[in-house]
């Protein structure tokens, strides 16, 4: 599949190369944070390929590819079950606790 | 503005004051990169897929910055030798093509007008195989030329080309293994493009001083660790190394192909039609 459509003929072909997303790693110590998605027939081709889309102005040190289709993603349908019952949860959050006086660092 | 650039035109009728040789072996190394630039330009935005069209923008690119440093280092040897300034857009845009020392490989079209019905991505990357690896065994060992305005650029460059030379192999690899019609066209590519490889490792024009200096590297002595190269990744490929005569050229002497008038008038008239201009 990856020598067809690459010879000027065959232009349906071309978009059956599978979709990847691309996280990239800007610095040492940062987390890989998505960058965005590409066509590639391989996962050495998404390599290169997101090299060249995502990192051609120095944006990152490191990256990952990953085929589209092994993302489970949560559906906008479920938004409601799933998030909303965090927003009056406040003592979820750090700053809901007073920090006791001579503890530094916390 | 335009008396200046007519005076520099007439500067450029090459008589080469520069007698040490540095001045053309230079040129050489900056005029194959740049016509494999203006070549591989023809893909932009005709390039099979987006990606691969970055891609191949990407690598037009690195050889045009290479090219770039080495003709402003060419235009300082010829300036020091003429007393007259010489930069760059000069040398790229106001020689003519029998000033011009790049090998045949890099001038020709990809199997039809690059980027135009007929184009054939396997012949593009089937040449950048044959450039890239030998530009990487080039660069590596100029490195460690005497001359430090060589050996600096040399150091920038071979990353670029190591990453080339990736590229192409990737692709070849595919092309050779992949379908019936790929392996077919991607084997007939290489066959086409392997009568100019000798050119690329022929070391008569280079002023002997130069070699015996160690400013410039002798291309006869990187045939052999070429051959390994290449040879294993067509083998990898499940492709054949061809096994035919070598074209006659003359690009390093000035003697060039019919399309290479073609790719110059493209590349130049800009310059020549409105000289100055910026934008």
């Amino acid at each position: 599949m990856s020598g067809n459509g690459m010879s000027g003929s065959g232009t349906s072909e071309r978009r059956d190369w599978p979709l990847w997303e691309v996280f990239v790693r800007a610095k040492r110590g940062m987390s890989h944070v998505h960058a965005g998605s590409l066509h590639a027939p391989d996962a050495e081709m998404a390599l290169r390929n997101a090299r060249d889309v995502y990192t051609r102005r120095q944006e990152g040190v490191s990256l990952w590819v990953v085929p589209a289709f092994a993302i489970s993603a949560s559906s906008p349908d479920e938004k409601d079950a799933f998030f909303d019952p965090a927003a009056d949860k406040i003592y979820r959050h750090p700053t809901f606790y007073d920090v006791p006086e001579g503890v530094d660092h916390l | 503005m335009t008396a200046e650039l007519s005076a520099r035109s007439d500067a450029l009728a090459y008589v080469h004051p520069d007698k040490s040789g540095l001045f053309a072996y230079v040129v050489s190394l900056a005029d194959d990169s740049l016509i494999a630039a203006q070549r591989m330009g023809h893909w932009i935005a005709a390039a099979p897929q987006i990606e691969e069209d970055i891609a191949l923008g990407n690598i037009a690119l690195d050889l045009l910055g290479q090219a770039r440093s080495l003709l402003t280092y060419a235009g300082q040897v010829e300036a020091a030798a003429t007393g007259t300034p010489c930069d760059e857009d000069s040398l790229a845009y106001f020689r003519d093509e029998r000033d011009f020392l790049n090998v045949h490989l890099v001038e020709r079209g990809h199997g039809g007008p690059g980027g135009e019905p007929g184009s054939d991505f396997g012949v593009t990357m089937a040449r950048l195989l044959i450039l890239s690896t030998y530009q990487f065994g080039l660069y590596t060992a100029l490195q460690s030329s005497t001359d430090e305005t060589l050996a600096a650029i040399a150091a920038k460059a071979v990353k670029e080309v190591d990453y080339h030379r990736d590229h192409a192999t990737m692709w070849v690899l595919r092309l050779g293994d992949g379908t019936a019609e790929s392996h077919a066209k991607v084997q007939a590519a290489l066959d086409a493009e392997w009568p100019y490889v000798e050119e690329l490792f022929d070391n008569s024009y280079i002023d002997p001083s130069l070699l015996e200096s160690r400013a410039a590297v002798d291309p006869s002595g990187l045939r052999d660790v070429w051959q390994r190269r290449v040879a294993s990744v067509v083998d990898q490929a499940t492709l054949t190394l061809p096994v035919v005569p070598p074209a006659v050229t003359g690009g390093r002497r000035g003697i060039h192909t019919e399309q290479m008038g073609f790719l110059l008038a493209e590349m130049q008239h800009l310059a020549r039609s409105h000289p100055g201009a910026t934008w």
